[in-house]
């Protein structure tokens, strides 16, 4: 990715009488904006077209007028389509996983990057980027541990009032058969290999993947 | 869904794809966006000022009459755009609202003039944004005060059906309202005057006799001033009982002060009564006369003037209390100071620190009346120190008294105002909120009645049917529907909720856990549910038809009964579990196509969940299930306590 552009606008406010070094008289605004590369790098990088990044540009800086998500708007933004449940543990694996080169702030070019393999990227780009969501750690492994996170932060969106009950121990049961499915050689973690063999056998799986493609 | 970030749909529906690998079960179809279109500008011209946005921030909103299909009423075919015969001045902050999303009340606008744009433009006030809205219920409230005291003299119409005890109620707390009250307030205001006078000319002394020295006119006129008095006290104990006879809470009228002011003031009479002349408690009995000067509260009733001076001395407590805490501080301080200085002179009055407390409150008051003085010379120093304190002592917290009363008084009135309105408005927002959940499980069953008229209804039932929905909202219904499928859990309504939990602690029953079995069970599980349905899709696995774990699920109410009709043998039907009394493990199967009869009534069980809500492909027959199973059970109907259809389903 190139280089950010991020001007800092600060400004000093001074009293009049004080000496320059009281701290309390000193009042440093600092804003940070946030201005995405061009349209054309933009279209040349994604699989998007000039058009659609002008629509989710627009969508975009609406909600965030600086230009950058931090971690509490995404959460709140993805809090309001599951108002039923609890989406911020969700969201925070979400961030991190849009969050690529880890600075705390999701820019346009992150948001459009991760958009355009959701949507437009092959089968084998989405299951690395699922594969990446579920590696909490990213050390290549998703380990029992961190799919049990997961899969609590999965169900935390379900809320309460749900049908059958949800218990405690459904999300380490629906754990214990994702592992069944996809642990080959049941070393207890799965690797990318063995995730994306599993998955490109699985028609739902298969399918399911191809759900979205005409959401933009 | 706050249509605020309805722009950021498409991301959260992309990031589904990270459920995906995990779900064990296929996903429903996405509902098809028919009318792809770029988006657009759209002129609305309000009265010949034109403003102009995208087609899509308008679409924020779709339960106003710009975001939804209501502004086609408005559509000019010749201009080619929306003409709206509204003020353009309070359509910039209507525009701007979908805009921001925040709705901004102009100052310079008038309250009535905005709230009726608001309603033309299907906008609710209560989302004013915190900015401005405080500005908003001031202004609405004087209005509504204004229009308030017009109306006053409406108020004393006589309601209809009102009984006996109404009427007297009423009478009492309104003495305006009739003649009667009126005559009635008069006559205990004058006796009450006359009570109140009686006891103070009572003590006055009359006139000496030619026998005995000057004797006050109670004991001279002994009689006379009996009469007076029972006269009175039988007014107010009459009164008291009616007054108790109409309260609507009688408990609570008999906690209220001014029923405990009436109780006290003619209690002494009747204790006096009941005593006899007996020296020894007479002396109690001429204290309880005291307490006959309470009679002097009763005016409270007629003085509204008192009932506020009431009030704000309890308002202020606080800050007498503070008050009289620095006065005995003060008080105790100085005392001690007098007592040891003038402790050696002689013939001094101060004879204890407690003796000194009276020299010292009549000094800080300033009132100084010269009993006691001091005489060393530290005594005189120390007493001019006392009196000028005493000035700042009492004079400072006075005046905060005092306009902390005027401040507390109006800001008490203003906010239980306040806080009555900010409960109603936090509970239409939640309710507005709470709408967009209800509208997932709504749509649940609006997915149902689709696909009920695509095997019996016809094509435009359908799509009558699918045009409710937005867009938007059947997106979002969709991937609230990808979430349930991937945890196999649904989303059900809070009251049944609690009946299933309340259901589930009733009975016992095996721990049902579809997950721990087999792979193919599982798969099974929630999955048979589908299968037969997906019909569209190729490579369906049928599974077999042997039976699943046992879901002894709580009691559930159908909200769609299906009966069979036709060959029974031939299909598999849907059977839950639904009495609770039953021993036998009930099977959920996959339910067959032949359905003939619905009753569609809240909510919708899990039997018989719709696959995906934005079913738009033709309708098809269901081919015919494969051979080999059960035979059919029967079914019959029965009608529980609460009136719910229940069906009892037991197998054969």
């Amino acid at each position: 990715m190139d280089a950010k552009r991020v001007e800092t606008i600060s400004a000093r406010v001074d009293a009049a009488v004080s000496s320059p070094d009281s701290v309390e008289d000193e009042l440093e605004l600092s804003a940070v904006r946030h201005r995405p590369e061009g349209l054309e790098q933009l279209e040349a990088q994604t699989r998007f077209s000039r058009k659609e990044l002008q629509i989710l540009y627009r969508g975009f800086k609406n909600e965030c007028p600086s230009g950058v998500v931090n971690e509490d708007t995404f959460k709140d933004i993805y809090a309001q389509f599951f108002p039923q449940g609890d989406a911020s543990t969700y969201a925070h694996f979400l961030f991190n996983a849009f969050d690529t080169d880890h600075n705390g702030s999701v820019s346009f070019e992150d948001f459009v990057m991760g958009l355009s393999i959701l949507l437009r990227g092959t089968v084998q780009e989405k299951l690395n980027w699922a594969f990446n969501l579920y590696d909490i750690n990213k050390d290549g492994y998703i380990t029992k541990e961190e799919m049990l996170d997961i899969m609590k932060a999965i169900y935390d969106m379900m809320g309460k009032c749900t049908y059958p009950v949800l218990k405690e121990e459904t999300p380490r049961q629906h754990v214990e058969i994702f592992f069944q499915k996809m642990d080959k050689n049941k070393d207890g973690v799965v690797t990318i290999d063995e995730f994306i063999d599993c998955c490109q056998n699985d028609e739902n799986i298969m399918r399911s993947m191809h759900l979205f493609e005409n959401v933009i | 869904m706050a249509a605020g970030v309805a722009a950021w749909l498409p991301f959260a529906r992309a990031a589904a794809i990270g459920w995906m690998p995990v779900a064990n079960c296929p996903m429903p179809v996405a509902p098809r966006d028919h009318s792809k279109r770029q988006d657009e500008l759209i002129i609305l011209n309000v009265s010949g000022r034109r403003f102009q946005t995208w087609r899509t921030t308008l679409d924020r909103y779709p339960d106003t009459l710009l975001g939804s299909s209501e502004k086609e009423f408005f559509y000019n075919e010749e201009t080619k755009e929306y003409f709206f015969d509204r003020d353009p001045d309070a359509f910039r902050s209507i525009l701007n609202f979908y805009r921001t999303g925040k709705l901004h009340y102009p100052r310079y606008e008038c309250i009535s003039a905005y709230d009726e744009e608001l309603a033309f433009f299907g906008i609710i006030p209560e989302i004013i944004g915190d900015c401005c809205y405080e500005e908003y219920k001031d202004r609405k409230r004087e209005n509504l005060e204004r229009l308030q005291d017009d109306q006053e003299e409406n108020k004393d119409m006589r309601l209809p059906n009102m009984n006996f005890r109404e009427t007297m109620w009423r009478a009492f707390e309104n003495p305006h309202t009739s003649t009667m009250a009126l005559v009635f307030y008069y006559v205990t205001g004058f006796f009450i005057a006359i009570s109140v006078i009686t006891n103070v000319v009572e003590t006055v002394p009359c006139g000496a006799t030619a026998n005995q020295k000057d004797m006050p006119c109670g004991e001279r006129y002994t009689v006379a001033f009996f009469c007076m008095d029972t006269a009175c006290v039988m007014i107010f104990t009459v009164e008291y009982l009616m007054r108790l006879f109409a309260a609507p809470s009688r408990y609570r009228f008999m906690r209220s002060v001014m029923s405990i002011i009436d109780v006290v003031a003619i209690l002494p009479y009747y204790i006096g009564l009941v005593m006899t002349n007996n020296e020894d408690v007479s002396g109690a009995f001429v204290t309880l006369r005291v307490f006959r000067v309470f009679r002097i509260f009763k005016f409270s009733r007629h003085s509204q003037g008192l009932r506020i001076l009431g009030y704000t001395l309890k308002s202020c407590a606080s800050e007498l209390g503070f008050l009289l805490f620095s006065l005995t501080m003060a008080i105790i301080i100085f005392a001690t100071v007098m007592f040891y200085a003038e402790k050696g002179s002689s013939s001094s009055k101060f004879t204890s620190i407690p003796a000194s407390f009276w020299y010292t409150i009549v000094t800080m008051t300033t009132l100084g009346y010269g009993d006691m003085v001091p005489k060393t010379i530290a005594g005189k120093i120390f007493g001019s120190i006392c009196s000028l304190s005493g000035v700042l002592v009492i004079a400072l917290p006075v005046p905060v008294i005092v306009s902390n009363f005027s401040r507390i008084y109006h800001q008490n009135q203003r906010a239980d105002k306040r806080r009555a309105q900010k409960k109603a408005r936090l509970s239409r927002i939640r309710i507005a909120k709470a709408g967009s959940s209800n509208a997932f499980l709504q749509s649940k069953r609006n997915g149902l009645l689709n696909e009920l008229l695509e095997l019996t209804g016809t094509e435009e039932d359908e799509q009558k049917l699918t045009k409710n929905t937005s867009l938007l909202e059947s997106q979002h219904h969709h991937l609230l529907h990808c979430l349930e499928k991937t945890t196999a859990h649904e989303f059900v309504d809070e009251q049944i909720y609690e009946q299933n939990c309340l259901e589930t602690a009733l009975q016992s029953y095996p721990s049902r856990s579809p997950s721990v079995s087999s792979h193919d069970g599982s798969l099974g599980t929630c999955c048979s549910r589908r299968v037969k349905r997906n019909t569209p899709l190729p490579n369906a696995s049928v599974p077999p038809a042997h039976p699943v774990p046992a879901h002894q699920g709580p009691l559930q109410e159908l909200s769609a009964v299906h009966i069979q009709c036709g060959d029974p043998p031939c299909h598999t039907t849907s059977r839950s579990n639904l009495n609770l009394k039953t021993d036998d493990s009930s099977r959920i199967n996959c339910k067959s196509g032949q359905i003939t009869t619905a009753i569609i009534s809240l909510p919708t069980p899990p039997a018989l969940t719709p696959d995906g809500d934005g079913l738009h492909g033709p309708p098809q027959r269901r081919p015919p299930p494969p051979p080999g199973h059960p035979p059919a059970p029967s079914i019959q109907t029965t009608t529980s306590s609460a009136g719910t259809n229940i069906v009892k389903v037991s197998a054969l």
